[in-house]
């Protein structure tokens, strides 16, 4: 209590301001190694030095350029997931926001749309995706696991119903417009990296810049208090799944132009890697927690491990068992962690 | 003037009445300790006066005008914040996050808004200096005691320039060094010209800070007395109702 004296001594805002900044001051390595995203990133660059030492096929420019791409898919979906995920819910729907994007452009595009009408299409049924999602969870008041369940099977349904569930590789009289987008590649990195890298700066910006990101973690740390500080917490619940799902939108229609024809088991499975990639770069699922470069992250050390296990010849019928148990480790570590700072 | 007066204000849910007939009068300043047994209508004073139920019956004045609450927004206009233990303050931010949530802060670049942390934290640390509290801003308020949460809590309140700052059971759920913190930052708020209404159920707490007492039993305002003419002794019998009325 004494040094409580102290401090009403000298209550100016200058001296608290400096009494603050130094107690902040723990070292930027301390700062640094605290985060768990730090550690995915060395994992992930130790992974890939490995890789380089151990295979001649890893560090060469066109696995790179492969390695890249994939990696760039995931980790742009993972930016909208984190954000769903800090606002404390869940998006199982994003694999299907993908194939009923990129089915929307490939089925205009290929009835001879141009590219600009292509494009927005299918953006806009992301966007009508994630808005349902949305009015679901936050106006009806449904738990987000079992409203974007039921959008995975009936989104893929869809893009079923829309191609008739064959495959379209024809895309009209801007067929190489769409191509170059996803496939082509600017100043020798892969268009979908440098889409990403755009992203991932606007998403960071929006979490720590903007009201809309401080109201989405802190609607994620304690929804009840945002309520109560009149934070319009059901126009953000709705906002964060059209996000999300803009983000697989995206995406469906950079995979469109990569793989240069879509079928309807695009973006299968897909919802697992992109929540691994977020929990990876320590995304908290109880809600409240998460970064965009953590998402970033954690998306390249799946796709490092993952193409790891392709060129060391390793089955890839073992994918979903390591892509399964990160999430479960990444998960646990958390426990650990929160456990161990209670007690 | 008087920052606060019900008229007869009445409360009931059905055939339960809650709140009969309660006239009461808080001055600017004034710190009110609100008492009574489990039951007695306490919480649900307090949520009338923030707007979170309409009175049944009877009238609410603030600063001597009459005022009606649709919704807590409407009340916490009208100057009157609520301070809820746990419920209002998100652990995963900093305490100057907290203070400022809802209503944050920014400065633009170009067109776009964005969040000014310097001027918010620099505010936040001038809040905190008021209430002569040891919370950091840029602390997150998951590491904090109870006693700095309340101060995030109150911090809010001064803020928003609230003239009566209601908090129900504040003490309830934390250890005695930092109820003493809690019950300082009531006298910090009253010299502020804040009134202040207290629900506890900690009778020393109650005596130690409180000017008036205010004993509630059974939905009806039996006693409201200066602290300094009453005792333990007489509160006690007026919550059970060993002593009908003073
Ligand atoms: N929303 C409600 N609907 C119906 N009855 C209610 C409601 N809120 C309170 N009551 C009733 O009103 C009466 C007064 O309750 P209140 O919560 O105000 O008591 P209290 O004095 O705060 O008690 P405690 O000390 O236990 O917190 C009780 O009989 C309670 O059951
Ligand atoms: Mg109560």
């Amino acid at each position: 209590m004494s040094n409580q004296g102290n401090r009403t001594l000298t209550p100016t805002a200058n001296s608290l301001a400096d009494a603050i900044g130094h107690s902040e001051h723990r070292g930027m390595l301390a700062r640094l190694t605290n985060h768990q995203t730090f550690w995915v990133f060395m994992a992930a660059v130790l992974a890939c030095l490995a890789l380089s030492l151990l295979t001649d096929t890893f560090a060469t420019e066109r696995n790179l350029f492969n390695v890249s791409r994939n990696f760039a898919f995931v980790a742009i979906i993972a930016l909208g997931m984190t954000a769903v995920i800090a606002s404390g819910g869940i998006d199982l729907s994003v694999g299907s926001a993908v194939v009923l994007s990129s089915m929307t452009v490939a089925v205009l595009m290929s009835a001879g749309m141009p590219f600009w009408i292509g494009i927005p299409a299918a953006l806009a049924v992301a966007i009508l995706l994630g808005a349902v999602n949305g009015v679901l969870v936050a106006y009806a008041g449904m738990p987000p696991f079992v409203v974007t369940l039921g959008m995975l099977s009936v989104g893929r349904s869809l893009a079923m119903v829309l191609s008739n569930n064959k495959m379209i590789y024809q895309f009209g009289p801007d067929h190489e417009l769409l191509l170059a987008l996803g496939g082509g590649s600017t100043m020798g990195l892969p268009n979908p990296l440098l889409v990403m890298v755009v992203l991932a700066a606007i998403t960071g910006f929006l979490f720590k810049w903007t009201r809309w990101g401080q109201h989405l973690f802190a609607m994620g740390g304690n929804e009840s208090a945002a309520k109560l500080t009149g934070i319009p917490v059901r126009q953000l619940k709705v906002s964060v799944y059209v996000f999300s799902a803009l983000t697989a939108g995206i995406t469906g229609v950079l995979e469109v132009g990569w793989l240069g024809g879509v079928t309807t088991n695009l973006g299968q499975g897909m919802e697992l890697a992109v929540i691994a990639a977020a929990v990876i770069g320590g995304a908290n699922l109880a809600g409240g927690v998460g970064t965009a470069f953590g998402a970033v992250v954690g998306a390249l050390l799946i796709e490092v491990i993952r193409n790891s296990l392709i060129l060391l010849g390793i089955s890839t019928f073992w994918q979903g068992a390591f892509v399964g148990s990160f999430i479960v480790i990444a998960v646990a570590f958390d426990r650990f962690r929160s456990v161990r700072q209670q007690g | 003037m008087s920052a606060l007066r019900l008229e007869a204000v009445s409360k009931h849910f059905g055939a339960i009445h809650a709140l009969s007939d309660v006239s009461l009068l808080i001055e600017p300043g004034e710190v009110i300790g609100l008492m009574g047994d489990n039951g007695a209508g306490k919480s649900t004073l307090v949520k009338v006066i923030a707007g979170n139920f309409a009175p049944s019956a009877g009238e609410i004045f603030i600063s001597d005008t009459k005022v009606e609450f649709h919704k807590p927004l409407d009340a916490q206009r009208a100057g009157i914040e609520v301070v809820y233990q746990d419920l209002a303050i998100c652990d995963n931010l900093s305490a100057a996050a907290n203070v400022f949530l809802g209503r944050e802060l920014t400065k633009q670049i170009g067109p776009i808004p964005i969040l000014d942390y310097a001027r918010m934290r620099i505010r936040a640390g001038e809040l905190f200096a008021r209430l002569k509290s040891e919370t950091r801003p840029r602390d997150l308020v998951k590491r904090m005691s109870g006693g700095q949460r309340q101060a995030v809590a109150i911090a809010r309140a001064l803020l928003s320039d609230a003239k009566i700052v209601l908090m129900d059971e504040p003490t309830a759920a934390i250890s005695v060094r930092q109820v003493a913190e809690v019950l300082n930052l009531i006298r910090n708020l009253s010299d502020h010209g804040i009134a202040v209404v207290l629900v506890s159920h900690r009778m020393p707490d109650v005596f130690q800070v409180a000017d008036t007492i205010a004993v509630l039993r059974r939905g009806r305002l039996v006693a409201s007395k200066r602290a300094a003419n009453s005792s333990p002794e007489e509160v006690t019998g007026l919550i059970t109702g060993a002593i009908e009325f003073a």
